[in-house]
């Protein structure tokens, strides 16, 4: 089976997922509709930071699988030939996710960032100093070239990978490692500088400079947890056949060490903030401890412990069925993590989680997988004459 | 080194001597080990040589690591003399976790690293000043070797080396 279908069931399934996101959506705006003054607005930050937070959670997934495949290409790569197409499927949300990212900040820019609004910059010195970037039209301009690019290599290695189906040779090749490696210095500063306008931003009297990396490395693990459950997920439909546990031992891996990478991060922000001690940098984190304390902490240690005891021994890295567990529990924390970075600043201490943000996670989610699964369906599911398809056939661990 | 006397075969390329070595496995032979100046890619699943257990021992290391590491400091920063660092007090070891973290992750890797390279130098028996125990100097130049205990073997020793000469050894040897 080189040719995966996407069938009817699939597709009621998806829609179901967003169904429920539609009406966890309905349900935020009756809420809003429903109240008045002080819980009317709250009611409102509720569903734009949710919208936010599973906007960016899927933008990100989408955007760090085109940049997990730019680094296959930069870098040669021939282990994960063969499923470079999921990849690419995962990697196809990012028109939508861009339109539904740009929707969300226009419409919602008022409740989800103070800084858009030119009262409150007015009288404040701290805003008015960062003025100069922290401005609606400087915003704007940024985030469609962010968007615009992403799009834009998206396409690009999209279509050679399809034309390299059809002629072969070594001449796409070599023009996808010099694009990828365009598009990586692209996304290195664009990654960091797109957490700093659309989320970090909230709190706009505050800034860390480890952020951007802080928010690049969830997004990857996120995107790479995502990539593997299709993979096994698609491999226990019987497609794939030649994938192995040698390939998820491989995809076992990055998870294991980008997890350690994202921990390294968000100790090594948190650590320098907590020993400095001073109270313009601290207010970050005594927001979430102070309000948020089971769920911060909990979310910290799950997508800490998990994937380091749970995925630290080769067999288990090569059990399918294990790595999923562990993917599908830490793919939740680290949505939880993306809520950490929203709510907290956005609904100070009126937080709620209840069916709001399930709905409106499994929606989007339900949306992703849709347009995934139909990409994947649009192309043969292993690509046909790229160079390293033969070693990654032979990839073999030790 | 054991008693018993080896059949060597020695081989002037990798590729030959996995071929090799896989037609005698399937016919029964059995090899005891094989040296080469790399890696050979798989030939340690073609001879049954069973997987590394440094990993665990790895592990424990760190772990010891990570114990003598919270201990020491424990004892140095808060029982013996507690330090006033930038304005946090040492009375409590809980208290101050975070700024003791990054030196308890080192000491857990440097204890690691160091014991998983003098367990493997010990396991092997490559200590500093011990004569070398491959069967051939070449084995770690350019040549590759393959070890056949004939006492395990049921075939005979003439039988092993006809078997070896025929699979493209450049060198036959006893020791």
């Amino acid at each position: 089976m080189d040719q995966f279908e996407f069938t009817t069931s699939h597709k009621k399934f998806t829609f179901g997922l967003m169904g429920v996101g539609l009406l966890a959506l309905m349900y935020a705006v009756y809420c809003i509709m429903g109240t008045e003054g002080a819980e009317h607005h709250v009611a409102s930050a509720r569903l734009w930071s949710n919208l936010l937070i599973c906007g960016f959670f899927f933008i990100g997934i989408a955007v760090a699988a085109l940049f997990f495949l730019a680094l296959q290409h930069a870098a040669e790569a021939g282990w994960a030939t063969m499923f470079k197409r999921v990849f690419e499927a995962t990697s196809s949300y990012l028109y939508v996710g861009s339109a539904i990212m740009v929707v969300v900040m226009y419409s919602g820019g008022h409740d989800l960032y103070h800084w858009m609004h030119a009262d409150a910059v007015e009288h404040d010195a701290l805003l008015k100093h960062k003025e100069p970037y922290l401005t609606p039209w400087f915003f704007w301009v940024r985030t469609f070239i962010y968007l615009g690019v992403w799009c834009f290599f998206m396409h690009l290695f999209r279509k050679l990978s399809l034309q390299e189906d059809e002629i072969g040779g070594t001449e796409i090749h070599f023009r996808n490692q010099k694009y990828a490696a365009i598009f990586l210095v692209f996304f290195g500063y664009s990654s960091s500088t797109a957490s700093w306008d659309w989320i970090m931003s909230i709190d706009a009297h505050w800034f860390s400079t480890l952020f951007g990396w802080y928010v690049f490395s969830g997004i990857w693990i996120s995107s790479l947890v995502f990539m593997t459950l299709l993979i096994i997920w698609l491999k226990g439909k019987g497609y794939l056949p030649k994938v192995n546990e040698n390939h998820i031992h491989d995809m076992g891996k990055w998870i294991f060490g980008v997890s350690c990478l994202w921990t390294y991060l968000w100790f090594s922000q948190f650590m320098l903030i907590w020993y400095a001690n001073i109270p313009e940098e601290i207010v970050y984190f005594k927001a979430r401890f102070d309000d948020y304390k089971i769920l911060y902490f909990g979310m910290i240690i799950v997508n800490f412990v998990f994937p380091f005891f749970g995925l630290m021994d080769k067999s288990n890295k090569r059990n399918m069925g294990w790595v999923s567990t562990i993917g599908v529990i830490i793919f939740i924390t680290h949505w939880l993590d993306v809520y950490m970075m929203v709510t907290p600043g956005v609904m100070k201490d009126h937080w709620h989680f209840g069916g709001i943000e399930i709905g409106i996670f499994l929606g989007f989610l339900g949306l992703f997988l849709y347009i995934a699964l139909n990409t994947l369906s649009k192309s043969p599911l292993v690509v046909k004459n790229h160079p390293f398809l033969d070693e990654c056939i032979h990839l073999e661990q030790n | 080194m054991s008693e018993t006397k080896m059949i060597y075969g020695l081989y002037d390329d990798d590729g030959t001597l996995t071929t090799a070595a896989k037609k005698f496995v399937a016919n029964g032979l059995k090899i005891k080990d094989v040296y080469s100046p790399f890696p050979i890619h798989g030939i340690e699943k073609v001879i049954g040589i069973k997987w590394t257990q440094i990993s665990i021992a790895a592990f424990i290391y760190c772990i010891i690591g990570c114990t003598l590491a919270t201990v020491g400091m424990r004892y140095f920063m808060v029982v013996d003399w507690p330090m006033n660092i930038g304005g946090k007090p040492n009375f409590s070891y809980i208290q101050n976790l975070p700024s003791f973290v990054p030196i308890t992750f080192e000491f857990s890797v440097l204890c690691a690293a160091h014991g998983m390279v003098i367990t493997y130098f010990i396991r092997n028996w490559t200590l500093p000043f011990v004569k070398a125990r491959n069967p051939h100097p070449s084995t770690t130049d350019d040549h590759f070797c393959m070890e056949i205990n004939p006492v395990q073997n049921k075939a005979s020793e003439d039988e092993i080396k006809a078997m070896l000469k025929d699979s493209g050894a450049v060198e036959i040897f006893e020791k």
